[in-house]
């Protein structure tokens, strides 16, 4: 999580593990685990956060049309939880929270089967 | 950003954050205070004697498998002498339950429990692929409710078990309390908040032991147990977990996470206030609560149609609800049972015994029965019946459907 400086110096792209539990996995095509690679830097400069992945993810990833069981007001939808390295999001900054190299991110449905 | 220490331990990382309190905790500590805030709901209420047999549920899915998994943990650290199993229900819909049974399988070796499954082909007669292949998509989640309610009881009486525990959550008993008291149906309300649900008229116990448990405790537990639970929605009502009162809900918790357990608090202060003997009476199980659990999609029950089903209950029932809400009537009146201007008292009803098959029912013919003719006969006429106490909007396709099979089969 530390090697973020440098940040003129060939920043490489930033490689991380997205996971789908809980139900949602059948939006993303009944896969489970995803391998994602996002820019270390975005257009304005700034890092990818989990809100650019949020997009990220309804762009390419989503094969289901019905974005709203994954994003509302451009957010998670309640209901949904998010680990971030297997914490709770809302420990580490929530949609703020700057992507690292290696990060496991999972997203898991309350909202399905009981 | 640093890691933040657990609340608890002051060591560990925290890994979750707790809706109810917002305490920061590790795993472990998270691990242990769920469990041990489930044994003290256990205690507090003397949910259980030595030597109980009792039936958890079990549909695959995160809450029942994180009941077995808590039941089985606790009943081993604090010798509760409790002989567990676990009880499934098989709808028949394959491809769907299918799956969610083959979880259940794997449970039952996991957690060293004998596991019974009962189908709706086998106390029914019909399997859900049937059913909806006679009145079609639309409508049969009221078959499959009417006849889930049943077929926990009937698989625990067949047992010989007299306790049967459910998942049911906090969240599940939140949206049952917002559902009843939108609904006006104090008795409901009451009922529905209750830990253990049990009939005068039943010799079969309900509980639910998770009932002050958030949900995103309960998938933040099988989390970080691994548990191995099934989801899916349902592929009859793939739409269903979009219900009202459960959006309701999850808004609220993203606003004031309290809010879930201060609803259910809420709910049981309300239930506090209804008299003894609105109470008690229509402790039918017919129409139970129920609001969730069972259902492989969480809230198959609430799903969009229910609102305005309600909507046009509640106009029907105005003037009998507007007498209901007096509930501070002294003890001992039966006012409200005899009030309603029309004779229409609906929510008081008297425990009877369906004629046909001896289940617990209002009617003198149970809810289950009643489909079930309906199914048999495939006569229009029927489903004109059904379709009267059901949504109409539904009922009318499943009319013009039994009409041209009717016409088809007249030429």
């Amino acid at each position: 999580m530390a090697d973020t400086s440098n940040a003129d110096q060939g920043e490489f792209p930033i490689s991380i593990t997205v996971e789908f539990t809980g139900g949602l996995e059948l939006l993303f095509g009944n896969e489970r685990k995803h391998k994602v690679v996002l820019p270390a830097r975005l257009e304005d400069g700034s890092r990818p956060n989990i809100s650019y992945l949020l997009k990220y993810l309804v762009n390419n990833l989503m094969k289901d049309q019905r974005i709203d069981m994954f994003i509302m007001e451009d957010n998670v939808r309640p209901g949904i939880l998010v680990l971030i390295n297997d914490a709770d999001w809302e420990l580490e900054g929530e949609e703020t929270y700057e992507l690292q190299q290696g990060d496991n991110i999972v997203f898991v449905s309350t909202l399905h089967g009981g | 950003m640093a890691p933040t220490a657990c609340f608890n331990c002051k060591e560990a990382r925290a890994v979750i954050i707790r809706p109810k309190n917002r305490h920061k905790l590790c795993r472990a500590c998270f691990i242990d205070i769920f469990e041990t805030e489930v044994h003290e709901t256990i205690i507090g209420t003397n949910l259980f004697f030595p030597g109980e047999r009792v039936a958890i549920g079990a549909s695959g899915g995160k809450d029942s498998t994180v009941l077995a998994a808590v039941l089985k943990t606790l009943n081993e650290r604090y010798n509760y002498g409790l002989d567990l199993c676990l009880l499934s229900i098989d709808e028949g819909i394959r491809g769907y339950r299918d799956d969610s049974l083959e979880t259940v399988k794997r449970n039952a070796v996991q957690y060293e429990m004998p596991l019974d499954i009962l189908g709706y082909s086998e106390l029914y007669g019909w399997t859900m692929d049937q059913v909806v292949e006679q009145v079609g998509k639309k409508g049969n989640c009221t078959y499959c409710g009417v006849f889930r309610r049943q077929a926990l009881d009937r698989g625990a009486a067949r047992l010989g078990i007299k306790h049967v525990v459910t998942g049911h959550n906090a969240d599940d008993v939140a949206e049952t309390v917002m559902m009843n008291l939108l609904r006006g149906d104090l008795p409901r309300l009451s009922r529905g908040t209750s830990i253990v649900t049990s009939s005068d008229a039943s010799d079969i116990k309900r509980s639910k032991p998770l009932k002050y448990a958030y949900e995103k405790e309960i998938v933040l537990y099988a989390h970080h147990r691994q548990l191995d639970y099934f989801t899916t929605e349902c592929i009859y009502s793939p739409e269903a977990f979009r219900g009202s009162a459960r959006t309701l809900i999850k808004d609220l918790e993203k606003i004031r996470p309290s809010s879930i357990l201060d609803i259910v608090k809420s709910g049981e202060d309300m239930a506090a206030l209804v008299p003894v003997e609105v109470r008690g009476v229509g402790k039918s199980k017919q129409g139970e609560e129920e609001s969730a659990g069972g259902c492989g999609s969480q809230n198959g029950r609430t799903s969009g149609g229910e609102m305005a089903a309600m909507e046009k209950e509640l106009a029907e029932n105005d003037t009998a609800e507007s007498l209901e809400t007096e509930i501070k009537i002294p003890n001992g009146s039966r006012v409200k049972a005899n009030r309603g201007p029309t004779g229409k008292a609906v929510k008081v009803q008297t425990i009877k015994h369906c004629e046909r098959c001896n289940y617990i029912s209002s009617q003198r013919i149970c809810k289950a029965c009643t489909l079930l003719d309906g199914l048999n006969r495939n006569r229009p006429k029927t489903a004109i019946e059904v379709g009267v106490g059901m949504e109409d909007e539904e009922s009318s396709s499943t009319l013009m459907r039994q009409m041209e099979r009717a016409k088809l089969s007249a030429t």
